[in-house]
């Protein structure tokens, strides 16, 4: 098992300087983009996009070439990368900011000319300080060059591009809270339908919304084709992806391979085993919305759709992997805390039903909980997500409510021993 | 203090920039932290003057989002992540170094305006757990020792920028992928040092 590089390519080849213009210029940079100008016909560049069956990288999986077909006709449309990379154990957005970000801004580029858009968002989280500056000065030196501004290399296409600062909220990453940030209002997702920012997005306007990672996949798949592109993975996930590993490995980080081959396998080849040669207690395979798998499912394959089969999602991407030493009821806290503090509040059973899961999972852990406490988790999260399914069912406006019941029904299905060795078995006499 | 004249010419280009003006409320808030060290009262009026929204449509905004504070913040913000990566990799430890050093809860301020203390959710660092960030400048794979020191540092040194190389190579350990590109950007105070207009802040 090895990596393919195609995102991860450029920066690895000039590890200190991958970010400056001249040295992706030098190695094909922006041809896809002169490519693309060059063939003058936009719907070519939105087949080949279709042809590479390239489903979003931010967590949904949405195919994108399906997404950006559904952008409806109008003269201000919009381009919006979400940038917002926030969910627990991901950090593959990052690298891509801080190390390429000329790649990204090639595929913003030659999206908005497939799609007739005239205006790009870059909205990054605010902890990005440092990906923002790089992006921002990638930005700069693309106007200088002419990739960028009025008439974009003496064609009739032009192009404005403004990197958008976030400013600490998780829910922004969901796209509708992302639009009312960028419009300058709380981020709190919108009442669907309509479903598609596509088709009423920023402003009310015609928006595609994208993922970092899907947006710098677009220059390699103009250069090589929709095809090449489809060749890469297996069916329902072409392509390459990044994931990003941590906790208990030796090898943390961000590692971009083909989609199609097994945990078990990444976590070894990759991440060089687990710490102090621990065995794996449990990994979560998609970031902390996703339902974990025990030590004993480390052979399910990396893809969307045996991800989703075997009861979770691959999600984000990250793999967050727990050694048997790893007390669950703490990680579970951690998680629902995590939920708790970044729920936008508008939708009841997540503002409170988070926050009650948090309590209850605060006093199981200092030593103060109650026999009573399971069955009250478990009549909370059917509160939040009736029938506790996966994929869960929805009583909010967005999935972050349904995300908190994940880690419980996790702990409860599969390791419920851990929560109950923390209640007491004496019933005290209440006086 | 209302604003000078400088300051509301670049909140106006910022404006501009923006197809609706309402759009750069959230870059006009990071201005008036970056002035103040929190969103005074004075910079909610200049902001819905600007923008020309009502001044409680701005602060509903600035206290939706954590980064925008309503309490004036000292010269060096901590925040110690806590979510799950960092957790499991023992980041409470680090919480308790650091709280000690500075006798802080979550979210105060010591007298001196020197620290501001708050324990925040995934900061997109979990290779590098546990992590932690200064004025939003991140230092990877720290020890309950090593924060320690790096407390005591800034609290000696007191530097003008925080340049994450620069505390990553003193107390930082292992990294969520090699940073490779030197760099000797950062920020100053408790706003990230980043405006989408003109270039960064550099440490001579």
């Amino acid at each position: 098992m090895k990596e393919t590089l195609l995102l991860t390519k450029h920066m690895r080849e000039f590890p200190e300087d991958s970010h400056q213009i001249e040295i992706y210029e030098k190695n094909n940079g922006y041809s896809a983009l002169k490519k693309v100008l060059k063939e003058d016909n936009p719907e070519n560049v939105i087949n080949e996009i279709k042809d590479s069956n390239i489903r979003g990288r931010g967590g949904a999986g949405f195919p994108t070439g399906v997404k950006w077909g559904f952008l409806a006709e109008n003269e201000d449309r919009y381009l919006v990368i979400n940038g917002d990379e926030s969910e627990p154990g991901t950090f593959k957005d990052r690298i891509l900011l801080e190390r390429d970000p000329h790649q990204l801004i090639e595929g913003v580029i030659i999206t908005c000319f497939a799609s007739n858009i005239k205006k790009a968002f870059i909205y990054i989280r605010g902890e990005y300080a440092k990906p923002a500056r790089r992006v921002q000065d990638a930005v700069e030196q693309a106007y200088e060059k002419g990739y960028l501004g009025n008439n974009i290399l003496g064609t009739n296409f032009s192009l404005d591009v403004v990197v958008h600062l976030g400013a600490g909220a998780y829910i922004c990453g969901e796209e509708t809270a992302l639009l009312n940030s960028l419009e300058g209002k709380r981020g709190e997702p919108r009442l669907k339908p309509p479903y598609f920012p596509a088709v009423m997005g920023l402003y009310n306007k015609p928006t595609l919304v994208n993922n970092v990672e899907t947006i710098s996949s677009v220059p390699w798949i103009i250069q090589n084709s929709g095809k090449e592109y489809s060749k890469l993975g297996v069916e329902g996930s072409t392509g390459t992806r990044i994931f990003s590993l941590s906790g208990h490995v030796n090898n943390p980080g961000n590692f971009e391979i083909e989609m199609g081959q097994s945990f078990g396998e990444f976590i070894d080849t990759f991440g060089k085993g687990i710490k102090n040669n621990k065995n794996v207690k449990a990994y979560i395979p998609g970031g902390a919305s996703a339902p974990w798998f025990t030590g004993d499912q480390l052979d399910i394959k990396m893809t969307i759709d045996d991800v989703a089969n075997a009861g979770s999602m691959l999600g984000s991407g990250a793999v967050v992997v727990m050694d048997e030493d790893t007390n669950l009821v703490y990680a579970a806290k951690s998680i629902v805390s995590f939920f708790a503090h970044e729920s936008c509040g508008q939708c009841t059973p997540c503002r409170e039903g988070t926050t009650w899961l948090e309590m209850i999972l605060e006093r199981i852990a200092s030593g103060r909980g109650r026999l009573s406490d399971i069955s009250l988790l478990i009549d909370i999260c059917d509160n939040i997500s009736p029938g506790l399914d996966w994929p869960p069912k929805m009583t909010t406006i967005c999935p972050l409510g349904p995300s908190a019941v994940s880690p419980i029904t996790s702990l409860l299905n599969n390791f419920s021993e851990e929560i109950t060795n923390m209640l007491p078995t004496k019933i005290p006499i209440t006086q | 203090m209302s604003w000078e004249k400088a300051l509301i010419d670049k909140a106006k280009e910022i404006i501009d920039m923006y197809p609706q003006k309402r759009s750069a409320l959230g870059p006009l808030l990071y201005l008036a932290q970056e002035k103040d060290g929190y969103i005074s009262n004075d910079s909610i009026v200049e902001i819905s003057n600007l923008i020309g929204i009502t001044e409680v449509q701005v602060k509903s905004v600035a206290s939706f989002y954590s980064m925008y504070k309503e309490e004036q913040t000292g010269k060096y913000l901590l925040s110690v992540c806590k979510s799950i990566s960092c957790e499991i990799n023992d980041s409470r430890s680090v919480i308790d170094s650091v709280k000690n050093f500075t006798g802080l809860e979550n979210y105060e301020t010591d007298t001196e305006k020197v620290f501001t203390f708050e324990e925040v959710e995934c900061i997109g660092a979990c290779g590098g757990a546990p992590a932690v960030q200064v004025n939003y400048e991140t230092v990877e794979g720290l020890t309950p020792e090593k924060s320690l020191q790096m407390c005591e540092w800034l609290k000696e040194e007191r530097p003008e920028i925080i340049v994450a190389e620069e505390l990553q190579e003193k107390f930082g350990g292992v990294k969520s992928f090699d940073w490779a590109i030197k760099d000797n950007t950062g920020s100053s105070y408790s706003v990230p040092g980043f405006q989408n207009i003109g270039t960064a802040k550099e440490k001579s």
